[in-house]
């Protein structure tokens, strides 16, 4: 092979998802099995009381444990630490991170490492405003204050990139460990300002159009303490990036 | 610098134009009075504009936001063949 060798490592951060994780590695691992490229699946679960973990060990005996990894943690710790925690024990040059509740599609792996390919980008966004991309199972109050708070965000942050909030991207893995480094928020404010650092630093952005279909097993969350903690973390990040 | 010292340095910087044109401070007596009436509401104009502009932008964002049905059912399909397969390879769910 010409160029050096590429290897994509998945992060899967868990907690309760023993309905959803069969099915969220049984498809990626069958398209990267199809493009033949080099991956594994990294699943970091945080002390789930489901059987997560049962599930995840069931995994690693049919796919073998060199393709699925579990790195559990004992208690729910948070996205972030979650993702440094994943990175520790990912041998591959690029990390994929993505939802385990099937929200993501990972049929849009393969866009995501060929957008990468093309551009040379540093990071590779799945965005929902733009193209095909777009949503399912949302009413029309959870799309207005989607559209809304993107609009607002793009206005006061013009970022460059089209989807802030989501969280379906691909990184060059030195890239991510040093947007850890920077990145101090929680929840979406977290991955808002992974993108904000990111062009800050300097790295460049792809986008690929993703479309979003809502969780099909268990409850889906967007409380009036989520949009103010939003708005709290908009403000943060215009005041001070 | 900051993005909310770039929105406070071109807000100061449109603000102490209007204000100069308002007060004649350039000494230019450019303006009829009735241009001063005009001048005088030019801020609430643009700010109502904007407001217009953002409802529009935000509106027909939502009108064109797309509603993935095929995905979904495509989900849906894969989930019983993966389910299916995962279960002939041993999985118990």
């Amino acid at each position: 092979m010409a160029s050096a060798a590429r290897k994509y490592s998945v992060l899967l951060p868990t907690y309760n998802e023993r309905e959803n994780l069969p099915l969220v590695v049984w498809l990626p691992v069958r398209s990267f099995e199809e493009s033949g490229n080099e991956f594994e699946i990294i699943i970091i679960d945080d002390g789930s009381p489901d059987g997560t973990q049962e599930v995840a060990e069931q995994l690693i005996k049919i796919y073998g444990s060199d393709k699925i990894l579990l790195r559990p943690r004992a208690k729910k710790l948070g996205l972030g630490t979650a993702y440094i925690h994943g990175m520790k024990h990912a041998t591959g040059n690029f990390i994929i991170i993505m939802d385990a509740d099937l929200s993501h599609h990972p049929k849009f792996i393969p866009e995501f490492i060929k957008t990468q390919k093309e551009g040379s980008f540093d990071i590779v966004s799945g965005t929902r405003y733009k193209g095909n991309g777009g949503v399912h199972g949302w009413d029309l109050k959870r799309k207005l204050i989607s559209r809304g708070a993107n609009f607002l965000t793009q206005v006061l942050l013009r970022p460059g990139a089209s989807d802030l909030t989501g969280s379906f991207r691909l990184y060059r893995k030195e890239v991510l460990q040093k947007l850890m480094e920077k990145c101090v928020s929680k929840g979406y404010v977290f991955q808002m300002e992974m993108i904000v650092r990111a062009r800050q630093l300097g790295y460049s952005i792809g986008e690929v159009p993703i479309s979003f279909v809502d969780r099909v097993y268990g409850e889906s969350k967007l409380g009036g303490n989520e949009i103010v903690s939003f708005l709290k973390g908009l403000l943060t990040l215009f005041a001070t990036t | 610098m900051t993005k909310l010292l770039q929105w406070l340095g071109s807000l100061a910087l449109l603000g102490g134009i209007w204000a100069a044109l308002m007060l004649d401070l350039v000494g230019l007596h450019a303006f009829s009075p009735s241009w001063y009436q005009v001048l005088w509401a030019l801020p609430t104009y643009l700010l109502v504009t904007l407001g217009c502009y953002s409802l529009g932008v935000v509106g027909y964002r939502l009108a064109t936001f797309n509603d993935c049905q095929a995905a979904s059912l495509e989900l849906q399909a894969q989930i019983r063949e993966a389910r299916a397969d995962l279960a002939r390879r041993g999985m118990k769910f």
